[in-house]
């Protein structure tokens, strides 16, 4: 009747997973109290669980990402905690197959449910605002992409208190993933977690391309879009291009570990290597869609805060467009040491060491674009400038692990560990608290506190360098990744260095978790009034903040990149006289409904409920036929709301008659 | 302009009734301007096109999905296992009707169409019926087809070679049983509503994803079963 | 100079696209669908034909041919892909899926060819090299 599924799948016995379950569970059921001793629940659910709104969806994204952020460094800090702690004849205190579940838990939350979501949320937040649009294209697909990514994210923490997780990394390799190998269901969290996620984020890749290239404001060309625009769609398009690849991947593995298949066991004809290549040819542009929409970020900052207009807008384009291209032919350098030969690994190390030319290119760029402004350190540029260095270094790393022979000797050491930290969170992690700090005011209308997030920031660039720059050390020195203990005492006490970084990161993020609570508490001494804030160049600057629902009263007309700076050098007045009704979609529940059923559908697949799988996925099919006869979705904002609101934000022209 | 709406420098402009009082202000600011114009203030983008660029998207996707398969179906193929082949499974002949099956449908599919454009929304369902039917014989032969190599020990799970065929043509399957549904339903909404703009768009994007799955067929009979019979 | 210029125009009423839908409207005709089905149908023959009377030399080449010819065929006279500015970003986004499906079927057969040659002895090879 349940399946696999019995009460013995709680692990009552296991004291650490169940202290961090009685915390989830407490958190949960104080912010449950809290909405409904606020009387809040009908509020929730008509103004932001079933918008349709991006500008709400991706506030909602951003929190799913904040949440997911700490629980995926819990998992960093128990790690390096246990590293320190675990040489020689100490053990730690996290068992082999628990620290196997903590290592695979931290990759698969920091790259699905906080990177992903922070950058999904922040296009979302701004995207349609940069272009002159009122919505993306699909604004229900919208509200839908979210709660499946939602559901992906709730199923990895269902794991934590139901069953386990799975202990075969990120990317969970087979055979170690396959059914005889891993017969728990560990792996099968994994995959539906991935699966319905999956869905959601390509369902988001169609409909920001089908948004950047009809929804633009008129005059806007795609050589007048600005640079964080092109770098979205550049991503959206590695989105659509590879998503689907790995939910094939991840579909051949369920296949074989459900209907007893053979793609990547051991037998019988299966080929793990197979499974490498494919969710590679995934893996590597998923990189590229985490950094691209980032560089783009740090391409809006840098031109505001020198005062000065982007340096190399063309090649900057290209640029991109580039790096989106050549990370489709470099994925093999993940797995050099497999075996595929000298021809093989020389084409793909060549390719490798290509793409690190365009990104050059735009560092330049970013550079000379400050040289000779009147650069300004507000918190987004130190972000920026941390970036520019602390990236480059780790640019640097990947060249070197570019070359096959140097690989075979780094491959799958802390060096490499300390490579992609260094790109991801040099160059995304910074890159999102850079956007993050940046957009604030538009987003919430109101300032975040500089000088906490200043101490913010150092703590986070001090304590990144002093976490990682020994596992470079330990890498060289021969340590391996996913290590829970070790006996060479050379290593000790890098490894207790590198656990002191972490505590200065933990420290950097409870600042800001401070500085988001001290900013609600002043927000009304740093009020956003005139919506732009950083005397910014492009077109979302041109609307109150936060901007109201239907975005622009008025479409404008653009001339020229950097539309809005462009707009107040011809002195063109924001304020109106004219106002007309406005088309708006309605909110809608079908997203929530439809991913709550692809939940259900998930969480039976893992505990193999079957009837209840089936049921599920009638309810995903009957929803969706019930909202294609749901004529009921639009409505008009009447001209003189929209007057009533523009006149709140004062941007009503007194009529002269 | 790129969006389907119109901006209008000078000269007369067509009004909504009940704007004329704004109107009339905002025209009389143009002519003193004498420049162009900076905003719009109504503004429409075209949904039909919107809507047909972005289910295109996602059939690009799609076809990425289905070339995961066939990547893996290129590579596995050989992996016999020790077990049958396909040149000892395929039966040919049945392909070929099947084939037939999918390719006729596609050509109703294409009447449909037309049928649509031409406004006549009765026809426009009959020969969507013509080819659901179609469409559902190709499926059923195929039910028949693995039902008959799972009976003879010729299953998915007996080699990576039959795992790769079944996965690569039940999912081909599996995306026509969504055409079909797809196909159901807005004969349903056609019966009750007309040739609305909403269904029009809808049978356009059905129409792309009937012929899509064509197309992903001829790679499957070619890749898969007459390749398969000539190695 | 301050002044906003604007322009307020009035459009027809939204169900005023009358019996003309965008997408696959401007190119379908019954003439292209007749061609298109009849190419595609000896597209389909041919290839058939050549393995069931089991022709010898060059056919995988023939039928890989005509599966993309045939290809072309569906994606012209059905799906009524061309050059024209309403199917600008449909071509590129067609050309572009090509591309990349290139590079995955390609790439893995190349890959998995030099994996399975070097690390799997006693198994069968597959056919690129």
């Amino acid at each position: 009747m349940f399946g696999k599924l019995t009460l013995s799948a709680i692990p009552f016995n296991i004291p650490i997973v169940m202290g961090a379950v009685a915390f989830m569970v407490l958190g949960v059921i104080a912010v449950l109290g809290i909405i409904t001793y606020l009387g809040k629940w009908k509020y929730l659910w008509t103004e932001w669980l079933t918008s349709v709104d991006h500008k709400k969806i991706g506030i909602m994204y951003l929190i799913l990402a904040t949440v997911m952020l700490l629980r995926g460094f819990a998992d960093a800090l128990m790690m390096r905690s246990q590293q320190a702690l675990a040489y020689g004849s100490n053990m730690g205190y996290l068992p082999p197959e628990h620290f196997d579940q903590v290592f695979s838990a931290h990759g698969t939350i920091m790259i699905f449910f906080m990177a992903m979501p922070f950058i999904i949320g922040l296009m979302n937040c701004i995207l349609p605002l940069q272009i002159g649009a009122r919505d993306v294209a699909f604004p229900m697909l919208n509200n839908l992409s979210f709660w499946l990514t939602a559901g992906g994210a709730v199923l990895v923490n269902v794991s934590l208190a139901i069953g386990n997780f799975s202990r075969t990394g990120w990317l969970a390799y087979p055979p170690l993933s396959e059914l005889h190998y891993s017969p728990g269901v560990g792996v099968d969290y994994y995959i539906w977690a991935l699966q319905i996620s999956g869905i959601g984020t390509t369902l988001t890749g169609v409909n920001f391309i089908a948004t950047i290239l009809k929804m633009r404001a008129p005059g806007m060309t795609l050589m007048r879009m600005p640079v964080f625009t092109w770098a979205s769609l550049c991503a959206n398009i590695l989105i659509v291009a590879t998503f689907p690849i790995l939910t094939v991947t991840l579909g051949l593995l369920a296949l074989d570990r459900y209907l007893g298949m053979h793609f990547f066991t051991n037998s019988m004809g299966g080929d793990p290597m197979m499974y490498l290549n494919l969710i590679w040819i995934w893996g590597h542009p998923e990189v590229y869609i985490l950094m691209l929409p980032l560089f783009g970020v740090y391409s809006e900052i840098v031109p505001t805060f020198s005062g000065k207009r982007l340096f190399g807008y063309t090649s900057m384009v290209w640029a991109t467009m580039a790096i989106a291209l050549l990370s489709m032919l470099v994925w093999l350098h993940h797995f050099f040491t497999m075996g595929s030969g000298g021809n093989v690994n020389a084409f793909f190390g060549i390719t490798t060491m290509i793409i690190s030319v365009p990104t050059g290119v735009k560092i330049f760029n970013w550079i000379f674009t400050m040289y000779r402004g009147r650069v300004r350190f507000d918190t987004p540029m130190l972000w920026t400038v941390g970036f520019l260095i602390t990236f480059t270094i780790g640019g640097m790393s990947g060249v070197l692990l570019a070359e096959p022979p140097a690989d075979f000797v780094l491959h799958n050491s802390l060096f490499l560990v300390a490579h992609f930290h260094n790109v991801i969170i040099g160059g995304v992690v910074f890159g999102v608290f850079a956007g993050v700090a940046y957009w604030f005011p538009k987003i919430f209308g109101f300032r975040l506190n500089e000088r906490i997030g200043r101490w913010a920031f150092w703590c986070w660039f001090i304590g990144f360098y002093v976490a990682f720059m020994p596992l470079y050390a330990l890498g060289l020195m021969g340590a391996t990744r996913r290590m829970d203990h070790y006996d060479v005492a050379a290593w000790h006490p890098l490894f207790i260095v590198a656990a002191i970084g972490s505590g200065i990161i933990f420290l950097g993020i409870l600042l800001q978790l401070v500085q988001v609570v001290v900013s609600i508490q002043q927000r009304e001494l740093t009020r956003d009034t005139t919506g732009d804030v950083w005397n910014g160049r492009t077109l979302e600057w041109s609307v109150p903040s936060p901007a109201p629902a239907y975005n622009f009263a008025r479409i404008p007309v653009v001339r020229d990149v950097d539309a809005f700076w462009d707009m107040k050098q011809r002195g063109v007045d924001l304020k109106s006289a004219t106002f007309v009704p406005i088309h708006m979609p309605r909110n809608s529940a079908t997203g929530f409904i439809m991913a709550g059923f692809a939940f259900v559908v998930a969480f039976a697949m893992v505990w193999h409920i079957w009837w209840l799988a089936i049921a599920g996925l009638a309810g995903v099919l009957v929803t969706l036929i019930r909202h294609a006869f749901n004529d009921d979705r639009d409505y008009h904002l009447g001209a003189d709301e929209v007057r009533r609101i523009e006149a709140m934000h004062g941007r009503v022209q007194a009529r002269s008659m | 302009m790129s969006n389907g709406s119109v901006v209008v420098q000078g000269g007369s402009l067509a009004l909504k009734p009940g704007y004329a009082d704004h109107a009339a202000d905002a025209l009389r600011d143009l002519r003193q301007s004498g420049d162009a114009v900076d905003f719009e203030v109504e503004h429409h983008h075209d949904v039909a096109s919107t809507i047909q660029l972005g289910f295109w998207i996602y059939l690009m996707s799609d076809c990425l999905l289905f070339s995961g398969l066939f990547a893996t179906y290129a590579v596995l193929s050989g992996h016999t296992a020790g077990g049958p082949s396909g040149s000892q499974l395929f039966d040919l002949p049945s392909v070929l009707v099947e084939t037939m099956f999918l390719l006729f449908s596609s050509f109703t599919c294409g009447l449909a169409t037309l049928a649509m454009n031409a406004n006549k929304a009765r026809a426009t369902v009959g020969w969507f019926a013509v080819t659901f039917l179609l469409g559902l014989g190709f499926l059923v032969m195929e039910v028949r087809e693995f039902a008959h190599m799972v009976s003879i020990g010729a299953g998915p799970s007996h080699s990576a070679f039959l795992s790769s065929f079944f996965t690569l043509v039940a999912t081909h399957g599996l995306h026509v049983t969504c055409g079909l549904i797809f196909m159901a339903v807005m004969m349903v909404a056609v019966l009750r509503k007309g040739l609305t703009d909403t269904n029009r768009a809808r049978l356009n994007c059905l129409s792309l994803f009937w012929h899509f799955l064509d197309i992903i067929w001829v790679g499957v009979f070619s890749l898969v079963y007459l390749f398969g019979v000539v190695h | 100079m301050n002044v906003a210029n604007e322009s307020v125009v009035g459009h027809a009423p939204h169900g005023a696209h009358g019996g003309h839908a965008h997408g696959g409207g401007h190119g379908a005709t019954h003439k292209s669908y007749l061609i298109g089905f009849l190419l595609a149908i000896i597209m389909t023959a041919i290839p058939f034909a050549l393995v069931m009377e089991h022709a010898v030399a060059g056919t995988p080449l023939v039928i890989a041919f005509f599966a993309i010819a045939q290809i072309v065929v569906h994606v012209t006279y059905f799906l009524h892909v061309n050059g024209s500015p309403e199917q600008r970003w449909n071509l590129t986004a067609l050309l572009y899926t090509a591309v990349v499906v290139c590079i995955i079927i390609g790439g893995s057969l190349w890959i998995m060819y030099h994996l399975d040659l070097n690390m799997m002895p006693g198994m069968p090879h597959g056919r690129v090299p």
